[in-house]
């Protein structure tokens, strides 16, 4: 069984599965089952300055968007930070953390953006004997309004001057949890690292309606008539937070800052793809929240078998695999030809892929009177839309031409060599070939 | 007291009225809403789809399953309706499983189809549970259409007339309309006097008139229609009954199987409904089904099905087959009656064995007997009353196209006309074309 432990910024946690900052997280009574459960760590729920906590709304703060069989994609939501006293928090992260001192207990703050409130509430951390802290710059909702969360996090000043600020004044490491809500995420991640941040995490919950009632016209979740965006999270982000965590790793600013990526793990297979792009931990929230702590069962046997599949003996071995493969549109190797090849075995003759490709893209199936569909490869460009809606995975597949076949729709021999837009005889601004 | 499975002869009672109530529930019951969402997400939406082929009435199914998806039942309901006005019925009584259901792509995939018939029934019930009709008649035409017959494909072909603007006279023989929709199906497919139900709903559309007890070839000829009205449509489906041919049918407690349902289906009280201790069914059809498998839920003790083919030549699917012998019917293939035993009444039927000798079937000589109280002959149905003039097709009406038949200004449709399956949904597919080519030459 390969080993699944973790070594995240010296912090050691026995699995790479921590649950993220969010009502899992939000008291020692979860933490301490999701610990049982088989976590391997926890960002605690965010904690704010003392004084009277937050208060929340009291109608529903979720709204949700649903594939086939109401299967949740996508949760939206308007909670804000912990609507629990700070004594009260910091008693139980103690009593949790030396109760389980093989978990990592990571504790997430927001206070305003002034040092004294940081330089008061800091020392008071560092005595529950928590690993890290996580700087909660990214709530969407409510906090922002008041000047923090993701106000501070799309403005990478204040990243970078709060973050060294709390460098200044915890021993520890800090984690940087950036907001999706901006246009290039290197940014603030740069911003973050130039503070001094040990590691960033991300995404954050993206700015969002989920739906609007047709009889009241108001958004959805509602509070009595009206409704405010709210933060998305789950499946339907994953490939958002997956790009945006790409985007940092192979940033030469900011290549190699661990990271630690969220955003819509849902299995083992989510997982190992966060960490293949260069997180070193993955943190879970929407995936506990639908089917509860016990999913971290599938994920952490999908990981370790896969792992074992693949002969990685430790995590280390695999993170970071794909990020030399995230490149630019331009490095694209153009002269790599594909056709879409229908398995007639597999195909149950739906028509989906005829429907896509006849109506959406380039006319290149064929469809008998007896409903055999068939690729034309004088028209295919290989563009993937009939895979992508066949309800048969593995029905229809990209087929690579060999270099020196001619591809029906060109004409043209396929070549061996590597050749990209930047030599492309069609590119005004291409560099001779050489 | 229930007289119970035992009691021998043909009597009345054999269960309580808790048990006839169950065992003559809906076969397959309404799906709630919940039901109906889950079902109607497993719709691929497929392009030019096989299950909209395989029906008679090509309803457009994945845009109707796709409306029951995104919350709109009714609309859903509409769109079965304009292509089958008796989608209701529909839903209920057509064997899915060699129709929309068996061509479903999903049945390819994991042999599980998406559950076409019950959406199309949750959809249709939608619409049906609203007081109205969905449906508005177009300008009068001032022309008037006769209809023979208020079976499935008279009242789709009177629905479809009304709807154009034409008035339309339906003339029904019986006292009571819905062929065999009133008097065949079986009782625990169309529950709650869903036919009639059906009827009043569909006559909404106003512009029908039906005449009942008024039969072709009793009251009138059909030289008279031909006068009176401006086109003269045939749905008089088969309302003979092939016989036996074996010695001893006339016996008592040998009887039609179709007559036997018949009463059942018109009977206000099961527990009045007599039926056999051991009851034998001759035939293979839905028929022969129906009448075995509503013997066994009166409460008959023995029900034996008795086929003179194989399995694979039964009409009755599989999944009728299956539905008999989870009611406890025993289905015995190869077998044909030879001679019917008993001292005034039936006590025994006598059987001889076949085998299929290049095609033909032929009796090997080998006889068993079965204890038979009472005796169904479901050997099929024959076109009885066709009106002279008329020409036949083998046994039938001969039509071409949308049921024209070889005297100008008549049409058939329905089982009484050559070509498709008797089959409800294909009565009314019938009916429906023969209207729009009535009505193209109305107009003309
Ligand atoms: C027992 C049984 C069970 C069946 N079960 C199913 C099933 O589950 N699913 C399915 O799809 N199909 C089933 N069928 C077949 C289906 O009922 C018929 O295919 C369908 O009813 C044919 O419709 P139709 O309008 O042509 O004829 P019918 O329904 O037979 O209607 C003909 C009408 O014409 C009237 N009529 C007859 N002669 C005259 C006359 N001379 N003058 C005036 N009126 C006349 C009759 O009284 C009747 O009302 C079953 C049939 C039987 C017998
Ligand atoms: C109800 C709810 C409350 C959340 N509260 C916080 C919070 O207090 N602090 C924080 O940093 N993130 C918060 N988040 C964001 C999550 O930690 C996480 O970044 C986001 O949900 C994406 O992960 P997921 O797709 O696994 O849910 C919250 C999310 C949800 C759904
Ligand atoms: S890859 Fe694109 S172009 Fe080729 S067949 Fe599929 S949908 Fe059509
Ligand atoms: S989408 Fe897939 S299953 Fe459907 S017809 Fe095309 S290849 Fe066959
Ligand atoms: S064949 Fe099945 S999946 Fe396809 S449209 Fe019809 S019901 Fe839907």
């Amino acid at each position: 069984m390969a080993d699944l432990k973790t070594n995240f910024l010296g912090i050691e946690s026995p699995n790479p599965f921590w649950l993220a900052s969010a009502p899992p997280t939000d008291k020692e009574y979860n933490v301490r089952r999701a610990f049982e459960a088989g976590w391997g760590g926890v960002v605690w729920k965010t904690l704010g300055a003392e004084g009277p906590p937050v208060v929340n709304v009291n109608g529903p703060r979720y709204g949700a968007i649903y594939g086939a069989d109401r299967r949740l994609l996508g949760l939206n939501n308007i909670e804000l930070i912990t609507d629990r006293p700070l004594e009260v928090n910091l008693e139980e992260i103690a009593r949790v953390k030396s109760d389980y001192p093989d978990r990592a207990v990571i504790v997430s703050l927001m206070v305003p953006c002034e040092e004294a409130e940081w330089k008061a509430i800091l020392p008071r951390v560092a005595e529950t004997g928590a690993d890290g802290i996580e700087l909660n710059f990214g709530c969407p909702h409510g906090m922002s309004e008041r000047g923090m969360g993701a106000a501070v996090g799309q403005v990478p000043e204040y990243i970078e001057m709060v973050t060294r600020w709390c460098k200044e004044n915890y021993d520890k490491p800090v984690i940087v949890k950036l907001t999706p809500n901006i246009t290039d995420i290197r940014y603030p991640a740069r911003a973050a690292k130039n503070g001094g941040a040990d590691a960033v995490s991300l995404i954050n919950t993206i700015s969002s309606i989920t739906g609007v009632d047709l009889d009241t016209f108001s958004p959805e979740p509602s509070i009595d008539g009206k409704g405010s965006h709210g933060g998305y999270c789950g499946p339907a982000v994953k490939p958002i937070a997956m790009n945006m965590v790409a985007e940092i790793a192979r940033d030469p600013e900011t290549r190699g800052l661990p990271i630690s990526g969220i955003g819509g793990v849902t299995t083992w297979r989510d997982a190992a793809e966060f960490m293949s792009l260069g997180c070193g931990t993955v943190q879970v929230c929407t995936a506990a929240m639908t089917y509860g702590f016990r999913v971290v069962e599938e994920m952490k046997a999908g990981l370790s078998k896969w792992m074992d599949d693949k002969g990685y003996a430790s995590i280390d071995d695999f993170v970071g695999r794909a990020v030399p493969n995230v490149t630019d549109w331009q490095y694209l190797n153009l002269n790599y030809v594909a056709k879409a090849k229908i398995d007639q075995d597999q195909c149950i003759k739906c028509g989906r892929c005829y429907a896509a490709c006849e109506d959406t893209s380039h006319q290149a199936i064929s469809m008998s009177d007896d409903r055999v569909f068939e690729v034309i490869d004088e028209e295919c460009v290989a563009c993937n839309l009939c895979v992508d809606v066949c309800p048969i995975e593995g029905c229809i597949s990209m087929v690579p031409m060999k270099p020196g076949e001619v591809d029906p729709r060109t004409g043209k021999v396929v070549e061996a060599e590597y050749a990209n837009w930047t030599t492309h005889p069609n590119n005004p601004m291409a560099k001779a070939a050489e | 007291m229930a007289q119970g499975q035992m009691a021998p002869g043909i009597v009345a009672g054999r269960l309580s009225s808790d048990e006839l109530a169950s065992n003559f529930a809906d076969l397959h019951p309404a799906f709630a809403p919940h039901e109906a969402a889950v079902a109607a997400d497993r719709c691929y939406f497929c392009y030019d789809a096989p299950c909209v082929t395989a029906c008679p009435t090509d309803i457009d199914i994945p845009l109707f399953i796709r409306q029951i998806q995104t919350g709109q039942p009714e609309a859903a309901g509409r769109t079965i309706l304009e292509q089958n006005i008796l989608g209701g019925m529909c839903a209920r009584v057509c064997p899915t499983e060699t129709l929309c259901e068996e061509a479903c792509v999903r049945e390819t995939a994991e042999g599980k189809p998406v559950e076409i018939g019950r959406l199309q029934r949750y959809a249709t019930d939608s619409v049906m549970a609203k007081n109205g009709h969905p449906f508005e008649r177009a300008e009068p035409t001032g022309k008037t259409v006769a209809v023979v017959g208020a079976g499935p494909a008279g009242l789709a072909c009177a629905h479809r007339l009304a709807m154009l603007g034409h008035d339309v006279v339906i003339h029904e023989a019986r006292e009571k309309s819905g062929g065999l929709n009133e008097f065949g199906i079986a009782a625990y497919k169309s529950t709650d006097n869903f036919a009639q139900a059906e009827v009043d709903w569909l006559l909404r559309i106003g512009g029908i008139t039906i005449k009942t007890g008024s039969a072709l070839g009793r009251e009138f000829t059909l030289d008279d229609l031909r006068d009176q009205y401006d086109a003269v449509f045939l749905s008089i489906g088969l309302t003979g009954v092939n016989a036996l041919r074996a010695e001893g049918e006339d016996k008592d407690g040998v009887r039609n199987a179709v007559d036997f349902i018949a009463e059942l289906r018109q009977a206000s009280d099961l527990t009045k409904m007599p039926v056999g201790r051991n009851v034998v069914v001759i035939g293979g059809g839905m028929t022969a089904i129906d009448a075995g498998v509503q013997a066994k839920l009166l409460g008959a003790e023995n029900v034996t099905i008795a086929y003179r083919r194989d399995r694979e030549a039964m009409g009755a699917s599989r999944f009728e087959q299956d539905l008999a012998a989870s009611k406890g019917v025993r289905i015995l293939f190869n077998l044909q009656p030879v001679a019917v035993h008993g001292n005034g009444a039936v006590r025994e039927i006598e059987l001889e064995y076949t085998t299929n000798d290049n095609g033909t079937l032929v009796g090997t000589g080998e006889t068993i007997r079965l204890a038979a109280d009472q005796v169904f002959k479901a050997i099929g149905q024959s076109l009885e009353g066709a009106p002279e003039g008329v020409k036949l097709d083998g046994r039938k009406i001969a039509v071409t196209g949308p049921g024209r038949t070889s005297v100008p200004g008549v049409w058939a449709g329905g089982d009484c006309a050559a070509g498709g399956d008797d089959l409800t949904v294909t009565a009314v597919a019938e009916g429906r074309d023969a209207a729009m080519d009535i009505h193209a030459s109305l107009s003309a």
